[in-house]
């Protein structure tokens, strides 16, 4: 009986997978991160219209360290990483997985264009060349990132105004099919300033209204992060976890508790910037991968 | 009914009363928004091929398309025909038909032939079917890295990625939901 071949296959790219993620560890421990690990099953999760966790008991896996992450800002860490699994019920496609890697990085007195800035250093520090060749597109990633705002974005690729796919809830389809595509081409794009309705956890922009500090990182089409400027006012918070979650229900999810420990210790969060990046989409993208199965040696499938 | 959680490669629908099977499927969805599912879907009458996205909640009628047990016969010019063997009933599909399939084909194969009505539409082969390689590049010696892998040919013209190991003449085994290699034949 020889082994088996769909695993032998991966080996080089799980070795790089090893790599990648020693040189993240040491690009963080290097800027005074502290590398933390918080309980993967919680009481509940931030409600979200569109993200779905999958139950534990009567509790959930979480679909993001997100919550217990800003607790600990609160309780006065000042940077923080976490590189750990994340769930998402029923996300199976070529760059999704319902169990994946998250590596989520937080810093408190900054907002997210210190949080650009890392992005930047450290797409840098693991690509020396700052030349990345994905599916046969050469991406320069030694200039300056891409900034791009949402309503740009749309004006130039959508079918459709931002105004218009908001309001006739299509933006999430002009978004992925129209958008995505030409994003982080030659070099990666940071599409910013979503619409405040769209980042339930992100601060408003002090000078623009209706518009959040929120920003997603895009590499060859890819979305491969979420990032904001944390929103850190409590009943602020409060009302929009109770939006989301009046959407939820309607929608039939199971209910989450409100998460009061985590409303009341927000009062004490300092200004914070806290970003979320897909751990295995960036291995794709450093190792040439189509498809996410190819740098995860068991995807579900295969168990 | 079917939801967008049933979408996947060779779901089968009704689509305005003519069954479709999907050929290519993705999910996508952007972070923090709804999901969408990309699917290339084939009339599997007329043969046609086109895109459609749908999103969750949508639903779907599933194609009821009754499997009749048959034997694969023998190939000529009106393409491939297969026999029932309690009625001896036979039934001939177009080369469009089967696609890739044909390659997983083997004299005598037993298959479950798709019925739409009188017509064969479709058909589910074995999940593994063995078959020899005819061509490849001779093994380099003393590239031993794990994970080495060339293109082979097998005898029915398929072209798939096999470990360096694999010789010309190996019987192989190929799993034919995915086309790719499992392992060698011992005979």
């Amino acid at each position: 009986m020889e082994g088996n071949w769909a695993l032998t296959r991966k080996r080089p790219r799980l070795e790089q997978r090893a790599r990648i993620v020693q040189t993240i560890r040491s690009f963080f421990v290097q800027r005074q991160y502290l590398e933390v690990e918080t309980p993967h099953r919680i009481p509940g999760n931030a409600p979200e219209a569109c993200i779905d966790a999958i139950g534990s008991d009567d509790w959930f896996l979480h679909t993001s360290p997100e919550l217990c992450m800003k607790r600990l800002l609160a309780a006065g860490y000042q940077r923080l990483f976490q590189i750990c699994r994340c769930w998402r019920a029923e996300e199976r496609g070529a760059r999704h997985l319902p169990e994946f890697a998250m590596l989520e990085w937080y810093a408190a007195q900054c907002d997210y264009h210190h949080l650009m800035a890392e992005c930047e250093e450290l797409l840098r520090t693991l690509v020396p060349s700052g030349r990345l060749t994905y599916r046969s597109r050469n991406i320069d990633l030694s200039q300056p990132f891409e900034r791009l705002t949402v309503a740009e974005a749309f004006q130039r690729h959508a079918r459709l105004d931002l105004r218009q796919a908001l309001a006739a809830g299509r933006f999430d389809e002009q978004l992925a099919l129209h958008v995505e595509p030409h994003l982080g081409q030659q070099r990666p794009t940071f599409l910013m300033e979503y619409p405040l309705e769209l980042a339930a956890l992100a601060r408003s922009h002090p000078a623009r209204p209706g518009v959040a500090e929120r920003f997603e990182l895009y590499l060859g089409g890819m979305e491969l992060a979420n990032a904001f400027s944390e929103l850190t006012d409590a009943g602020e918070q409060g009302r929009r976890f109770g939006v989301e979650e009046a959407l939820r229900r309607e929608a039939g999810k199971p209910p989450y508790p409100v998460p009061e420990k985590f409303l009341a210790e927000l009062a004490a969060m300092p200004e914070a910037a806290g970003i979320a990046l897909g751990l295995d989409r960036l291995v794709m993208l450093l190792t040439d991968a189509e498809a996410i199965d190819q740098v995860v040696a068991f995807p579900p499938e295969l168990l | 009914m079917l939801s967008t959680s049933d979408l996947r490669k060779g779901t089968k629908l009704m689509i305005e009363g003519e069954p479709h099977v999907i050929v290519q499927f993705d999910f996508t969805k952007p972070g923090k928004g709804q999901a969408l599912y990309k699917c290339k879907l084939r009339n599997m009458i007329s043969g046609a091929l086109f895109d459609r996205t749908y999103r969750s909640g949508e639903n779907f009628e599933p194609a009821s398309l009754q499997e009749c047990d048959m034997q694969f016969l023998y190939r000529d010019e009106s393409g491939y025909v297969f026999m029932d063997q309690k009625s001896y009933e036979q039934v001939t599909l177009p080369e469009e038909a089967l696609g890739e399939q044909k390659y997983f084909l083997v004299d005598n194969m037993e298959v479950k032939i798709l019925m739409f009505g009188e017509r064969g539409i479709g058909i589910t082969l074995p999940n593994f079917v063995n078959l020899r390689v005819t061509q490849s590049e001779p093994w380099v010696k003393g590239d031993t890295a794990a994970g080495n892998n060339k293109p082979a040919t097998v005898e029915s013209g398929y072209t798939l990625q096999v470990p360096s190991f694999v010789e010309e003449g190996t019987l192989i085994q190929i799993d034919t939901r995915t086309g790719e290699y499992v392992t060698r034949v011992k005979e």
